[in-house]
């Protein structure tokens, strides 16, 4: 028993937060708001230099072989940063989802290209229409009927929506399945996606961590600073503890999307049920963040050119990303009061062997 | 990370589970604050220490068990499960007892520990004064040195358990010239000394364990002094680490009653009953905040394993244990309907429980061990940075 991360995890968490200040910054993020793609090809091909999409991708092909464990401190600097790129769907999802499927050619052909930068793959979630990325993919993972399809993407008729997040690019889809494309029926095409789901879930709620993070930080950056009354708005109860309410919802799910890496990680009985509690606890102190942090900037903080929304948008986007927070919640209570789900507490054990 | 039980784990889990099993008094003591549950309760902590744990994390020579936090949580976890009865020395045992581990001498340790361990002593803690709360550093009770002893007086207050304790652990200012957290001293002293005088006062509960202690020349041997002589506020800080941070309120207390609270909520259901819906996400948000509660400790743990210190974080698990507590008996009572009033063994009461006694306790929470908002204050001044004034 030992919750802790190694040294090399949090070395590598601190190598890409350290990447994302230099290479995301805010004045990026903004940029990207403005551009046609609101994507950057320069960026993820650095990005892919330090390994990053290539971090679940086995090193027989190009990747680094790491697990969710290793990933997730990533997710949560990524959510930091406020970088909207494709990481959840291509890296996170799509390439352990090509790295287990059954058709190996697929492996071969895409894990390589995904690990150097090459490949992008969209993702159509399960929960939701909507599908990100689709306008700079290479590939698309679909279901259709009762297999899922890796669509040319060029073969992908889509439809641009329109988000609230301008970081956020969004369409949905429609194909014609084809044999030649289909990677799994059934059970496995099931549990496929099932994993797929949860693997998003995941990788959302540790970057609502980050997203919530950033937030606390520009809260407590500000109200030190601005006086009111003659003195830091920050010094009043009033405002502090708003504050230190979110830093106690960020630290409890914290834990649970730690907890939440290791089940998918190690694909534990009880990995979807975690997932869920990771991405609740997650995403409601993201939304906790958003509006306490608006409510403590005041007017300066309502305005588009205060950056405070940047962390906003991506707040309220991860939510509904891979199952809002309503669906988790009713997959959680089903698997507790239908047992649809295996549940068990951590460490406070029903019964032992 | 590995987040398994090792092979010993497992054998440590099964002997607790077996011996717990086979030990656990099957009819529910008295309440330890009345005169004869509190013996009661001390006839259980005799037993538990004869069998080896009564606290279990203790090294062998001062009556424990010589086990480490994760097995202390693996034990606790039985506990709770076992059903067994609260620890009435729950201030000696996971506040005092760590704090005189950290800086007690040699004599303190082997003269206070084992007594401790096995509850022949029993401890209440004099924090609270009637000028000093929240603002405790406003200590006004006094220990003016004479010779090798201290001469104490003033008065504490709101001393659980001080109605029968023994022994009473408190800050008190040794230097009358200072103020605030200066010139203070922690100092240990037994409650049947002359000059003191108990006053029980009945609590919300219609019990009367509380107390309020009033010195009056008490003199009290140097000896007696934990740490260093005003440097009382440092020694009370890392007893309230303690207190805050892990021992005081391990995960499987709250794990236990977020099982409780599922399975009233489905025999609730299954009773026709009709519930408000929104009832179900409330009973789902407490078993996952119980189980948030529980991974935290866990990673608690695992740090302090690798030679990390409890700090002020601490601040963040009292607030989140102290609310869960009150959330889910509130939820409990809710589920409960027309009955939530009636004292168990009222004649309509059914299977209610202890869910009213728990929430009248729970509602201590958020008070005890340093308010919330004292918390709240900490958190956002010491680990966010946030400006004191």
């Amino acid at each position: 028993m030992e919750f802790n991360f190694t040294e090399d995890q949090i070395l590598l968490r601190e190598t890409v937060r350290d990447f994302l200040t230099g290479e995301c910054s805010l004045d990026h993020v903004r940029a990207l708001w403005e551009s046609e793609s609101a994507r950057s090809p320069e960026f993820w091909q650095k990005f892919s230099e330090i390994g990053v999409p290539g971090l679940l991708i086995p090193e027989a092909f190009g990747g680094l072989g790491m697990t969710e464990i290793d990933f997730v401190g990533v997710m949560v600097e990524v959510g930091r940063a406020a970088l909207a790129e494709p990481v959840v769907s291509t890296a996170f999802v799509a390439a352990p989802l090509i790295r287990d499927c059954e058709d190996k050619a697929l492996a071969a052909l895409w894990l390589p290209k995904i690990a150097t930068g090459e490949a992008i793959v969209a993702v159509a979630q399960p929960t939701s229409p909507l599908v990100g990325d689709v306008h700079i993919a290479d590939l698309v993972i679909a279901r259709s009927g009762d297999s899922l399809y890796a669509i040319p993407a060029s073969e992908v008729t889509a439809t641009a929506q329109r988000s609230n997040d301008p970081s956020q690019k969004l369409s949905t889809i429609e194909f014609t399945p084809s044999s030649e494309w289909k990677i799994a029926s059934g059970e496995a095409a099931d549990r496929l996606e099932a994993m797929a789901l949860d693997r998003g879930a995941l990788a959302c709620a540790a970057q609502q961590l980050g997203a919530c993070d950033q937030l606390i930080t520009m809260s407590v950056e500000y109200t030190s600073q601005r006086k009111q009354f003659g003195v830091p708005i920050g010094s009043f109860q009033a405002v502090k503890h708003q504050v230190a309410n979110l830093k106690v919802a960020l630290e409890y799910a914290r834990s649970h999307v730690e907890r939440a890496a290791h089940s998918v990680a190690i694909d534990a009985p009880t990995r979807s049920v975690d997932v869920s509690m990771a991405k609740i606890s997650a995403g409601e102190a993201a939304l906790k963040a958003a509006e306490t942090s608006l409510q403590v900037h005041g007017a300066i903080g309502y305005t588009w050119e205060q950056d405070l929304h940047v962390w906003m948008r991506r707040a309220w986007t991860l939510d509904l990303a891979w199952g809002e927070t309503a669906w988790h919640r009713a997959r959680l209570s089903s698997a507790l009061f239908e047992d649809t789900l295996p549940t068990e507490n951590f460490g406070y054990v029903p019964s032992l062997a | 990370m590995d987040l398994t039980y090792n092979p010993q784990q497992d054998a440590f889990r099964k002997e607790a589970r077996a011996w717990l099993e086979a030990s656990v008094p099957p009819e529910k003591l008295p309440s330890f604050d009345t005169a004869e549950g509190f013996e009661a309760h001390r006839e259980w902590e005799k037993k538990l220490h004869a069998g080896g744990f009564a606290m279990v994390p203790w090294p062998v020579e001062y009556g424990g068990r010589g086990s480490d936090l994760l097995e202390w949580l693996i034990f606790e976890e039985e506990y709770y499960r076992a059903g067994a009865p609260g620890r009435v020395n729950q201030n000696g045992i996971f506040l005092l007892g760590p704090t005189i581990m950290e800086v007690g001498t040699p004599e303190q340790k082997a003269r206070f520990l084992p007594k401790m361990a096995s509850s022949e002593e029993v401890w209440a803690q004099g924090w609270s004064e009637p000028n000093a709360g929240s603002d405790m550093a406003n200590v006004q009770a006094t220990a003016i040195k004479d010779g090798d002893h201290f001469v104490l007086n003033g008065q504490k207050t709101w001393a659980s358990r001080g109605a029968f304790a023994h022994w009473l652990f408190g800050m008190f200012r040794s230097d009358p010239d200072s103020s605030r957290h200066k010139g203070l001293t922690f100092i240990l002293v037994p409650l049947d000394s002359p000059g003191i005088t108990v006053r029980p006062i009945e609590k919300l509960n219609n019990k009367k364990a509380f107390a309020e202690i009033f010195f009056d020349d008490v003199r009290v041997p140097i000896e007696h002094q934990l740490g260093e002589e005003g440097k009382g506020w440092d020694v009370a800080m890392a007893t309230a680490g303690f207190e805050r941070g892990l021992m005081l309120r391990s995960p499987a207390r709250f794990q236990d009653t977020a099982h409780k609270l599922v399975a009233l909520y489905k025999k609730t259901v299954a009773s026709g009953q009709p519930t408000a819906p929104g009832l179900r996400d409330d009973v789902a948000q407490c078993w996952m905040d119980a189980e948030a509660y529980a991974l935290n400790t866990y990673q608690t743990v695992s740090r302090l394993l690798a030679g990390g210190k409890i700090g002020a974080e601490a601040s963040l698990n009292k607030i989140f244990w102290s609310e869960l507590d009150t959330k889910m008996h509130r939820t409990a009572l809710a589920l409960l309907g027309y009955r939530a009033e009636l004292l168990p063994g009222s004649p309509a009461a059914g299977e209610i429980g202890e869910w009213l006694d728990g929430y009248i306790f729970a509602l201590a929470g958020p008070i005890y061990a340093g308010t919330n908002e004292i918390q709240r204050n900490i958190i956002a001044e010491r680990i966010l940075g946030m400006p004191r004034k």
